[in-house]
C-alpha cells in the first residue's frame, strides 16, 4: 500500500544525511535495518521470520561491506535481496517421478486457495509434457466441487475419476489410482477438498488418503494474499502429510506475497510452481530471485544495482 | 466504572446464546492476542523500547497492519508521556480502549434494508474469499425470518460457480436467476432484478465472480454490473458487501479501496474467522477506510453466519484480560 514508497527511498534518506559525515556507523545500519524490517512486514512475511532474518543481514552488513561502502543504501539493498533469494531456495519446478507409474500427486490446502485450479493447471502442464494424467475428485464436500474439477477436465481434455459426493475420500483416491494403473495414465492428481489446518477430522481424512495412495508428491497450496497465519498453516499441514512442495496462487494480483518467505522458512521445503491466472494454463515455475524484488517492491532496482 | 466492566455489561445485556456462538468461534484469536499481550506486560514490568517491538510483533502477527500498529504504538507512547506510566499492565487497559475506538470507527449497523420493495444486496471480492458461500447463508437467515429470497448467479466464468450456487439454492430452498456460463453478468443482473420486482421477493441476494483489484478489465466490468444494478432499480444496491478473507494479509487494504472505488462497497463480510487467523486487518480497514464489518462467516455450513460486533470482537480479543479484572473487582 502507500506506506510502502519503496525501501530504496527510505534507505536513501537514512543514509542521506550521512553525506556530510562520511562515514557508516552502527547506528546507521541499525536505522536502515529498522526500514528493512517494516518492508518486510508490510509484505506480510511472518515476524519471527523477519526477526531471524534480520539479524542474519545486520551481521552481514556490519561485518564489512556496508560500512566501508560509498552507497550504503544499495549494498544493504543487495544484502537483503540475495539473502531473501538464497532463502527461498533455487528454481525447483521440477516433480517427483516414481520409479513404478503412475506418480502420485495430492494437493492439499486452505479453502479457496486455488487447489483445484492447479490441479488443472498441473494436468494441463504434464499433458504438454507428452504425459498421460488422471485428475481424482476427492472433494465431496464443497458445492459443486467435483463439476468444477469435471469442467476444468473437459476443457483441458483431461479425464476426471470421481465416485460421487456419497462416497469416503479415501476409497475415491484408491480406486483412482487402481484407475489410473488400469488405464495406463502416469500421473495420478488428487485434488481435496479445502480444510483448515486445524480441523482435526478432516486432517485425519488427508492423512488416510495419503497412507491410501503413498503420494510422490504431496503439494500445499497457498493463496500469496495470506497473512501471517501463513506459517502456522504451512507448520500443521507439514507435521502432518510431509509436504514436498509449495505452489502459490493467485501471484498476478498485487499482493507482494511474502508469505512465499514465511511458509518456505518454516517448512523447508521448495516453492515448486506459481499460479499466475484464474485460466487454465499449465503453472509456472518459481523464481526465487524476481520473488525477492517482489517482496521489497523493487522491481526496477535489480538493473540499477547490476548496472552500479 | 471502568473501561472494561463497561464492556463487560453492555455486552451480558446481549443475548447469550448469540455471544458464547461469537465467542467460540472466535476463541483462538481470542487467547492468542489477549495472552500474548498479558504475557508480554507480566514478563516485562518496563515500558522501554524492547516492550513496544514486542507489542508491535503481537498486532502484527494477527495482521493489523504495519501503518494501523505505528498509529497505534505512538499514540501509547504520547498517553504514557502524559500520564506518566511506568508500568506495563497500566497500559494494557488503554491499549483495549484504543482498540475498540478503531473498531468503532465508522458507524457500526446493521445490514440496510430497503424501505419498501426489494431489498439488492451486491457481492464482491477476490477470488476464493467466501462470496458464493456467505450469499447461502444470508439467503438462509433471510428465509428463516420469513422473507422471500433470490439470488443471481452472477459469476458466469468459474467453472462450476452457477452449480454452486444451484446447490445452495437447493439447500437453503431458494430460486437461481441464471444465464448459461459465459453469459455477460450485467445481463444476468438485469434479468434478476426484473424477475425480483415481478415476484415481488424481499431480497435479492447478487453473486458475482472472484476478481483480483488490479485487473483492469475485470474491475471495469463489476463497475458495470454495479450500475446496471443501480439503473434498473433505483435506490438499489442497499448494501456492497466486500468479502474478505480473514486470513489474507496486507493485501485487503488494497481490495478494500480498489473495490470500494468500482463498486461503492458499503461493508466488509469478515469470513473463515473459525480458523487460527485473527482477522487483525480489519482493525485496520475501519480506521484506515471507514468501512463497517457487517458479517462474519465462522465455518461452511448455512448456520455459520453472524453479525459482527465491535464489543464482542475486542471483548473475544481481551477475553483474559476482562476476567482477571473482574475477579479483582469482586474481590476488591
Ligand atoms: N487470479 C487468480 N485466481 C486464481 C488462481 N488460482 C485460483 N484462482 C481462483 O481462486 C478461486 C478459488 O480457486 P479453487 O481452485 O476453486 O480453490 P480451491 O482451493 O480448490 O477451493 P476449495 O475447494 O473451495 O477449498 C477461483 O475463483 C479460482 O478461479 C490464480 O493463480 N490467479
Ligand atoms: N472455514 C470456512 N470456510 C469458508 C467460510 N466461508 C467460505 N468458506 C469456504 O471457502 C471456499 C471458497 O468459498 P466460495 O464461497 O466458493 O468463495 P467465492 O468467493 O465465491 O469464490 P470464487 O467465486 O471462486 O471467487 C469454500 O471451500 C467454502 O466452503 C468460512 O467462514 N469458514
Ligand atoms: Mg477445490
Ligand atoms: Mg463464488
Amino acid at each position: 500500500m502507500a506506506a510502502f514508497e519503496s525501501l530504496t527511498s527510505r534507505l536513501q534518506s537514512v543514509f542521506g544525511k550521512l553525506r556530510g559525515k562520511g562515514k557508516v556507523t552502527e547506528d546507521d545500519v541499525n536505522e536502515a535495518m529498522r526500514e528493512v524490517r517494516l518492508a518486510l512486514l508490510e509484505a506480510d512475511v511472518n515476524f519471527k521470520v523477519v526477526k531471524d532474518f534480520i539479524a542474519r543481514v545486520k551481521e552481514r552488513a556490519i561485518g564489512q561491506e556496508v560500512v566501508k561502502s560509498f552507497t550504503p543504501g544499495m549494498v544493504i539493498i543487495d544484502i537483503v535481496n540475495k539473502e531473501l533469494t538464497e532463502l527461498m531456495g533455487g528454481t525447483q519446478a521440477k516433480l517427483a517421478k516414481a520409479a513404478k507409474p503412475p506418480t502420485v500427486i495430492m494437493m492439499a490446502g486452505l479453502q479457496g486457495a486455488g487447489k483445484t485450479t492447479a490441479s488443472a493447471k498441473l494436468a494441463l502442464m504434464l499433458q504438454k509434457g507428452g504425459h498421460k494424467p488422471l485428475l481424482a475428485a476427492c472433494d465431496i464436500y464443497r458445492p459443486a466441487a467435483i463439476k468444477q474439477l469435471q469442467v476444468l477436465g473437459g476443457q483441458i481434455g483431461v479425464p476426471v475419476f470421481s465416485l460421487g459426493d456419497k462416497v469416503n475420500p479415501v476409497d475415491i483416491a484408491r480406486q483412482a489410482l487402481q484407475h489410473a494403473k488400469d488405464e495406463g495414465r502416469d500421473y495420478l492428481i488428487i485434488d481435496t477438498a479445502g480444510r483448515l489446518h486445524i480441523d482435526e477430522a478432516l486432517m485425519e481424512e488427508l492423512r488416510q488418503i495419503h497412507e491410501a495412495v503413498k503420494p510422490d508428491e504431496v503439494l500445499l497450496v497457498v493463496d500469496a494474499m495470506i497473512g501471517q497465519e501463513a506459517v502456522n498453516v504451512a507448520q500443521s499441514f507439514h507435521e502432518q502429510l510431509e509436504l514436498t512442495g509449495i505452489v502459490l496462487t493467485k501471484l498476478d494480483g498485487d499482493t507482494r506475497g511474502g508469505a512465499a518467505i514465511s511458509v518456505k522458512a518454516v517448512t523447508g521445503c521448495p516453492i515448486k510452481f506459481v499460479g499466475m491466472g484464474e485460466k487454465i494454463e499449465p503453472l509456472e515455475p518459481f523464481h526465487p530471485d524476481r520473488m525477492a524484488s517482489r517482496i521489497l517492491g523493487m522491481g526496477d532496482m535489480l538493473s540499477l544495482i547490476e548496472k552500479a | 466504572m471502568s473501561f472494561f466492566k463497561k464492556l463487560r455489561e453492555s455486552i451480558s445485556a446481549k443475548a447469550e446464546a448469540v455471544t458464547n456462538k461469537f465467542r467460540e468461534g472466535l476463541g483462538k484469536t481470542a487467547s492468542a492476542i489477549a495472552g500474548k499481550v498479558e504475557e508480554l506486560v507480566l514478563r516485562r514490568k518496563k515500558i522501554d523500547e524492547a516492550f513496544y517491538e514486542e507489542l508491535e510483533e503481537i498486532l502484527i502477527g494477527a495482521d493489523v497492519g504495519v501503518t494501523t500498529v505505528m498509529r497505534l504504538t505512538d499514540e501509547l507512547r504520547e498517553e504514557v508521556r502524559k500520564r506518566k506510566i511506568e508500568d506495563a499492565s497500566e497500559l494494557q487497559p488503554i491499549l483495549s480502549e484504543k482498540l475498540v475506538a478503531l473498531l468503532r470507527e465508522g458507524a457500526d449497523e446493521g445490514l440496510r434494508m430497503a424501505e419498501s420493495g426489494t431489498t439488492v444486496i451486491l457481492f464482491v471480492g477476490v477470488n476464493g474469499v467466501g462470496k458464493t458461500t456467505t450469499i447461502g447463508k444470508l439467503a438462509h437467515r433471510f428465509k428463516s425470518e420469513g422473507k422471500s429470497v433470490l439470488m443471481a448467479a452472477g459469476d458466469t466464468f468459474r467453472a462450476g460457480a452457477i452449480d454452486q450456487l444451484e446447490e445452495w439454492g437447493r439447500r437453503v430452498g431458494v430460486e437461481v436467476v441464471k444465464q448459461q456460463p459465459g453469459a455477460d453478468p450485467a445481463a444476468v443482473m438485469y434479468d434478476a432484478i426484473r424477475a425480483a420486482k415481478q415476484r415481488g421477493v424481499d431480497v435479492l441476494l447478487c453473486d458475482t465472480a472472484g476478481r483480483l483489484q488490479n485487473k483492469t478489465n475485470l474491475m471495469e466490468e463489476l463497475n458495470k454490473i454495479y450500475r446496471v444494478i443501480q439503473r434498473e432499480m433505483p435506490g438499489a444496491p442497499h448494501e456492497v458487501l466486500l468479502v474478505l478473507d480473514a486470513t489474507t494479509g496486507q493485501n485487503a487494504l488494497s481490495q478494500a479501496k480498489l473495490f470500494g472505488e468500482k463498486s461503492g462497497v458499503t461493508g466488509i463480510v469478515l469470513t473463515k474467522l473459525d480458523s487460527t487467523a485473527k482477522g487483525g486487518i480489519v482493525v485496520a480497514i475501519r480506521s484506515e477506510l471507514k468501512l463497517p464489518v457487517k458479517l462474519v462467516g465462522l465455518g461452511e455450513k448455512m448456520d455459520d453466519l453472524q453479525e459482527f460486533d465491535a464489543e464482542q470482537f475486542v471483548h473475544a480479543l481481551f477475553a483474559g484480560a476482562i476476567d482477571k479484572e473482574a475477579e479483582a473487582g469482586s474481590a476488591g
